[in-house]
């Protein structure tokens, strides 16, 4: 197993009174992709957010390469839920805004940002507009902004809770791709058992009120043929047992 | 509007308006109101005269210069309260007062503190338009999408950069309707000021006038005025629907 890219030791966060996470301590392999699963509520988004840096643990420590996290920093990228594009901003200046925030040069960081919308598959629409695009093209787009920043460390927030179904599944397949061929490490929060088994290398299913973790599922499905991998018997168990263990949370 | 099958264009009823005017003022009812051809003719008349122009230079700078401090003012201050819980509490309640206090009793406290001059009119005109200003860029702030904060924190961006890439593009729309506004009361700051202050600009050409019971002068510049104003008022709405795609997406 490989080093851990991200460590978050005893983590605890306390909303005013709400105890939203208690001591929670886990390990993100690097290099592979790590769901956090959970019903809602369970604090995986705030998790995720500590990791960041966008929210302070009220006690416990996050850290990235060894270093203890203060605050964001360019060694991790953000891909938000609703997108948070600008609606103002052609795709070519969205995917380049981290760049931007960065001090990169502007031809420089279009360039780069040309790169990143090709690989996407949005080659073509540099010049168009949040509001002229599909759903599963805005989050290509926060996609593309969040690796064209080059982090070692992709934060991944629902990604794709917000697009329709069949849009999802290629989204979830280009994913396999991009963390086979990106030497970086995933951390994905959703909300579905069956998105996180088809993703994951690594789960760690939160329980709520108040959130820890209570199991870590490290499934072995033979990912080489992104098809096969619905019908894998080690799949479709691991689904059926997340289940198992969520369903009396599940108001 | 369709009339009879046809398609009016937009403010046709301006004529309705105007053939009325044209009649009251030809049946001489009332030496208040002379025949609307009269006021254009006057119109035409007066616009080259050195007096006209020397009121219109006088009146657009004032106008400019007011209108200029309370969009520059103005903006910064309505983002920073939308931003700042404690700026906001501390500020909003005399934004309110200002802007639903009548200014024009203000005017004779500017003119001890400002003098008798230019600098007193400007005042005055930044005064009437800076309160809409300021609380429209308020409530843009307010609404802004919190995830795009967020996600300008998440790639580093300074306090500088949040405000002028994000915050203000933000906010735009409304910040655009608030100048609008402001902008349709800086017209009658500026006017307020020259007749209050000092007798300079239109407020001279209109005391001038209806002193002297010279109508048609005095009808043609309020002409000139309103259709300076409009036409103003008219470019920033269409600043505005140039912004309005994203209004109702950020």
């Amino acid at each position: 197993m490989p080093d851990s890219a991200v460590s978050t030791r005893n983590i605890t966060k306390f909303y005013g009174e709400v105890e939203a996470l208690r001591d929670l301590s886990l390990e993100f392999p690097r290099g592979q992709l790590t769901s956090l699963l959970g019903p809602s509520g369970c604090g995986k988004t705030t998790l995720l957010k500590i990791i960041g840096g966008l929210l302070d643990p009220t006690s416990g420590e996050v850290e990235v390469n060894g270093q203890t996290v203060t605050g964001p920093g360019p060694d991790r990228a953000f891909v938000f839920q609703n997108f948070a594009l600008l609606p103002w901003a052609s795709v070519l200046r969205n995917v380049a805004f981290g760049l931007e925030m960065r001090g990169v040069a502007k031809s420089e960081r279009e360039d780069i940002a040309e790169r990143y919308i090709n690989q996407v598959g949005l080659g073509g629409f540099e010049n168009a507009y949040p509001h002229e695009l599909s759903g599963g093209m805005r989050q290509r787009v926060g996609l593309a902004r969040a690796l064209s920043v080059d982090s070692q460390v992709l934060l991944m927030d629902e990604p794709f809770s917000a697009v329709d179904e069949q849009t999802r599944r290629k989204f979830q397949e280009d994913l396999l791709d991009l963390v086979q061929n990106e030497n970086k490490t995933f951390i994905f929060v959703t909300h579905s058992i069956e998105e996180a088994v088809y993703v994951s290398d690594q789960i760690a299913i939160l329980l709520p009120r108040p959130s820890r973790v209570h199991e870590i599922i490290r499934p072995t499905i033979n990912r080489d043929s992104a098809r096969n991998i619905r019908r894998d018997p080690e799949y479709l168990d691991i689904v059926d047992e997340i289940w198992a263990s969520l369903r009396s949370y599940v108001e | 509007m369709t009339f009879f099958g046809y398609r009016l264009p937009g403010m046709s009823s301006l004529i309705l308006w105007g053939l009325l005017w044209e009649i009251v003022g030809q049946s001489g009812t009332t030496f208040f109101i002379p025949p609307l051809s009269e006021v254009f003719s006057t119109l035409f008349s007066v616009v080259p005269t050195a007096a006209f122009q020397k009121a219109l230079y006088e009146t657009a700078y004032a106008f400019i210069a007011g209108v200029l401090c309370a969009t520059c003012i103005g903006i910064p201050v309505g983002i920073v309260i939308g931003k700042s819980r404690l700026l906001d509490e501390l500020l909003l309640p005399w934004v309110n007062v200002f802007l639903s206090a009548p200014l024009t009793a203000l005017v004779p406290v500017l003119m001890v503190l400002f003098g008798f001059g230019m600098k007193s009119i400007v005042i005055t005109t930044t005064l009437f338009g800076i309160w809409t200003v300021i609380l429209n860029a308020r409530a843009g702030v307010k609404q802004i999408n919190r995830s795009l904060v967020e996600m300008a924190h998440s790639f580093g961006a300074s306090p500088w950069d949040a405000f002028t890439k994000i915050y203000f593009w933000a906010a735009l729309p409304e910040i655009l309707s608030g100048v609008r506004i402001g902008i349709i009361r800086a017209v009658k700051g500026v006017i307020i000021g020259q007749l209050l202050i000092s007798i300079v600009g239109f407020g001279a050409l209109f005391e001038l006038y209806s002193a002297n019971f010279l109508m048609s002068h005095f009808w043609a510049v309020l002409i000139v005025l309103f259709a300076l104003a409009f036409s103003i008022s008219e470019f920033l709405a269409y600043l505005e629907r140039r912004v309005s795609y994203y209004a109702a997406k950020r």
